[in-house]
């Protein structure tokens, strides 16, 4: 759900990484936090859980300049991927305006990419948000296990599993080192923004 | 859940309310927030100077809420009706706001509880009827 300031000029959105447990989205978070300038972003809020998985949510709030005339200022959040916490999920989703998919090239997780699309749908319908209407990116992680004897996913595969039905955008990333991260940020603020901006016009708005 | 539009005049009208009802009183800081974590209204800091993250408290409290709500449904209850956390030298409470909307109250031990409770619960109708129509 954005919210549109118009005394101030600003519009607030929403962007939710979401994907399977261990596939990269606080990662994501922490390249993004650690590589623009102070000016542009806030500071980001994690739960402390004591160990390295999200427990609730992960949240870094962006300033990215103007568009006619409108602050935009995102708020990316990340959910806690392991199937058990559905729920909190849930709860993440409520209001969001775009997501980010981020898959875990592994073989051996192919079968949690294609669940955590499933939970995914799921837990938008509860919120009653529809998938195939909602801005939405591919993010496909982890790119540099390919060079690795460790058995991976092809971008074909990971294609025909998460986006035969999305036909989206999709960015090959390896979060760690930032490759694919920005591409990934801007074509999802892109598409979150025009969403919202027809959604309300504010082309026509003075 | 629909979007948010908020126009300087129902602002003006929401900040002036909350000061009137809440500042004025003694309460440190209020914030109206909505279920999704963005910040509707943020009265009273300024004049204080606190530092208050206001972005990262919304959204920890919007989730704290939402969470609450479940653990009432885990017991059978609807909602909890009172979300109130006690400090040393601060409090904070969490009031619903019609349908979507929370005003967080964040205020020292020089104002009772019961004053919040009484003052908050005047001033939701009041609140939903600006945003939420």
């Amino acid at each position: 759900m954005a919210l549109i300031d118009l005394s101030k000029k600003e519009v607030h959105c929403k962007v939710v990484y979401y994907g399977p447990g261990r596939c990269g989205k606080t990662t994501n978070l922490l390249y993004i936090h650690k590589a623009m300038d102070d000016k542009d972003r806030g500071k980001m809020l994690t739960i402390d859980t004591k160990g390295d998985r999200t427990l609730f949510f992960d949240l870094l709030p962006l300033n990215l300049g103007k568009i006619s005339g409108f602050d935009i200022r995102i708020q990316l959040y990340t959910v806690p991927g392991q199937v058990m916490y559905e729920a909190t999920r849930s709860l993440v989703l409520k209001g969001c305006d775009g997501l980010v998919y981020v898959a875990d090239p592994l073989k051996v997780r192919q079968e949690r990419n294609i669940e955590g699309l499933e939970d995914l749908r799921r837990n938008l319908e509860k919120n009653h948000l529809d998938l195939s209407k909602m801005p939405i990116v591919l993010q496909y992680n982890k790119r540099d296990l390919c060079d690795t004897p460790v058995p991976t996913l092809s971008i074909e595969e990971l294609e025909q599993d998460l986006n035969s039905q999305l036909n989206t955008s999709y960015f090959e990333a390896t979060a760690t080192t930032g490759v694919g991260v920005f591409e990934t940020l801007s074509e999802i603020t892109k598409k979150t923004v025009r969403y919202v901006a027809e959604k309300h016009l504010l082309t026509n708005v003075d | 859940m629909a979007d948010f539009v908020i126009t300087a005049q129902s602002q003006e009208k929401a900040g002036s309310l909350i000061v009137n009802s809440l500042i004025n009183a003694g309460v440190k800081t209020a914030l109206l927030i909505d279920s999704a974590g963005n910040v509707l209204a943020n009265c009273g800091h300024e004049q204080q100077d606190l530092d208050i993250d206001a972005i990262s408290l919304a959204a920890l409290a919007a989730a704290s809420l939402a969470a609450t709500s479940q653990i009432a449904k885990l017991i059978g209850e609807d909602d909890f009706s009172l979300l109130f956390h006690k400090g040393k030298n601060g409090n904070i409470h969490f009031g619903r706001v019609g349908e979507e909307l929370i005003l967080i109250t964040i205020f020292g031990d020089d104002v009772s509880l019961g004053l919040i409770r009484c003052r908050v619960a005047e001033l939701a109708d009041t609140l939903a009827q600006i945003f939420e129509g």
